[in-house]
């Protein structure tokens, strides 16, 4: 078929105007100071910042493992149901991530706080109350809960496509079911673990949504610190700009590494055979 | 064995449902509740919803939100499906090019997306003296836009890709115009897949905090900014009626989609 490519020519337009030169404005104002003269005093601060970035990395990592050692089990027993079942679990996963993210992270404050849901049924039942609000806790239980379904879903995508007559082969072979797990099912669905981490740890590492409404200010993570120095009480663009060039940073060489594994288990599987 | 396997793993399942389902149940029950405690039941009311309609900022920020989503997601539909035809047009190189371009602002996290776009307008209106680009709703929808398009053009290409090429040039060679053949022969195939764009967009403007937050200016806040606002002070149960209201909005553009493609699928099955 003979479309025009001129026809892509707007959005690449586009792309330039709204997201490369965005791009490089940040890189500009990260590497000058306020009178627009190059420095790298920014980066040189930051140091001060250092828990900060340490512990933003530490929740949303601890945040990225809960959701797989929740996520996986889940989606694998979402792979093993009929086609019906598979269809209406799907649908069941994607309802709450279609419900504005704000409202699901504020639900959990109603159910946290000090006199709210969880704390009324546990005095109700005679225990001693929880006070997990405003902590990196509550934090963390925001992260879990909002990007749960980033994980099941690749996971569950690359399980269910995976060709079935292979473990029936492991099977015949005399593989028992861990062999089976443990030798085919798993290493196949490496490609969909390893993008449901990635989806899980690019946004819980960048938030600052969560940590506003969970951490009441308690405990400040990256993006509370780049918002902080644009629209906070310190107006800092450079210092704001230098921050998010070290988190895109951060994230690639998450990504990179990432993907590494899924290369790397590829090259074995390669091997194997 | 896949018997109890099979039970275990029912239980597993209605554990994460509820986990995800709880908080969300809970927040519309409380959206009916006689007093401002989120904890403690005092009887049914609805006079939350009834202040909320005759909350100004709220309605404002309701106006300001459809108006951006709408156009934003009409925009980044002809933008996205324009550039899903150019881009299937192109060789292999320039073709896994842009597509690595498209993935750029969808990996990029919201935050860095926002703030970017934020310094550039910012330089715009000031360095550059365009009163144009002071944050407000046109700055506002350029951002709803950039967002959006990168996921039109990802529903639109796999179905051009299903398409049959050879009826595009039957077509042609039956003496239609390449608009005829496009109008005819083209788009009633990659409807669907435009129409999906278009309502992912929809929802992902009317769903976005962060990207808003950034760039919208002080009078045109949306309802996602309004709402953070005020999550970070007192809270209301008016939040609750407007969660309540929200979720079932959605709920019924995701029925909408789902009996589309049922649909959709059922006419495949005919054929």
């Amino acid at each position: 078929m003979k479309t025009n490519k001129a026809a892509a020519y707007p959005y690449l337009l586009w792309l330039i105007l709204f997201t490369a030169i965005p791009m490089l404005i940040v890189f500009y104002y990260a590497f000058t100071n306020e009178a627009g003269q190059f420095t790298l005093v920014n980066f040189k601060d930051m140091a001060e910042y250092s828990v900060v970035f340490f512990n933003s990395f530490r929740l949303a990592v601890i945040s990225t493992v809960v959701c797989l050692i929740i996520g996986y089990p889940m989606a694998y027993a979402m792979s093993r149901l009929g086609k019906k079942g598979r269809t209406a679990a799907m649908i069941l996963i994607m309802v709450p991530m279609w419900m504005n993210f704000l409202l699901r992270t504020y639900a959990w404050l109603t159910i946290l706080e000090n006199n709210g849901l969880l704390n009324a049924f546990l005095s109700a039942v005679h225990l001693p109350e929880l006070h997990i609000i405003n902590t990196p806790v509550a934090v963390g239980i925001g992260m879990i809960y909002n990007y749960l379904p980033f994980m099941i879903l690749p996971v569950y995508n690359s399980l269910e496509r995976m060709d079935h007559s292979l473990i029936e082969a492991a099977r015949d072979m005399g593989c028992n079911s861990r062999q089976v797990f443990t030798k085919v099912i798993f290493p196949l669905s490496i490609p969909g673990t390893v993008s449901g981490i990635i989806m899980v740890f690019i946004p819980a590492v960048s938030t600052f949504v969560i940590s506003k409404i969970l951490g009441g200010g308690a405990s400040i993570l990256i993006g509370d610190l780049i918002e902080m120095q644009f629209l906070g009480g310190t107006y800092d663009a450079n210092m704001g700009a230098a921050i998010s060039l070290v988190m895109m940073v951060i994230i690639a060489l998450f990504t990179l590494i990432t993907n590494r594994i899924d290369r790397d288990s590829e090259e074995g599987s390669v091997l194997l055979s | 064995m896949k018997k109890k396997g099979s039970m275990l793993s029912k239980v597993y399942m209605a554990l994460v449902f509820i986990f995800m389902y709880a908080p969300i149940v809970l927040l519309i029950i409380f959206s009916f509740n006689n007093s401002k405690s989120r904890a403690v039941w005092h009887g049914f009311t609805l006079k939350w919803y009834r202040s909320l309609i005759h909350n100004d900022t709220i309605i404002h920020a309701l106006e300001v939100t459809l108006a951006v989503s709408i156009l934003a997601a009409v925009i980044a539909t002809i933008l996205g499906t324009l550039a899903a035809l150019g881009i299937f047009a192109m060789k292999r190189r320039p073709r896994q090019l842009m597509m690595g371009a498209n993935n750029i602002p969808m990996m990029n996290p919201d935050i860095i997306f926002g703030v970017s776009l934020m310094l550039m307008f910012i330089f715009m209106a000031h360095s550059m003296h365009l009163q144009a680009f002071r944050l407000g709703f046109l700055t506002l929808l350029l951002a709803h836009i950039t967002f959006n398009t990168p996921y039109v053009i990802l529903s639109v290409m796999p179905r051009l890709r299903q398409m049959d090429q050879k009826q595009y040039e039957a077509a042609r060679d039956l003496g239609a115009s390449n608009i005829q053949a496009f109008r005819y022969v083209v788009l009633p195939q990659i409807k669907s897949g435009i129409i999906t764009g278009l309502i992912l967009s929809f929802t992902m403007s009317i769903d976005d905090v962060v990207v808003s937050y950034f760039t919208s200016g002080p009078t045109t806040e949306t309802l996602g900014v309004i709402i953070f606002g005020m999550t970070r002070k007192r809270i209301s149960p008016e939040i609750n009626a407007l969660c309540t209201i929200m979720f079932v909005v959605v709920l019924l553009l995701l029925l909408l989609i789902n009996l589309r493609e049922l649909r959709d699928n059922g006419e495949e099955f005919e054929q």
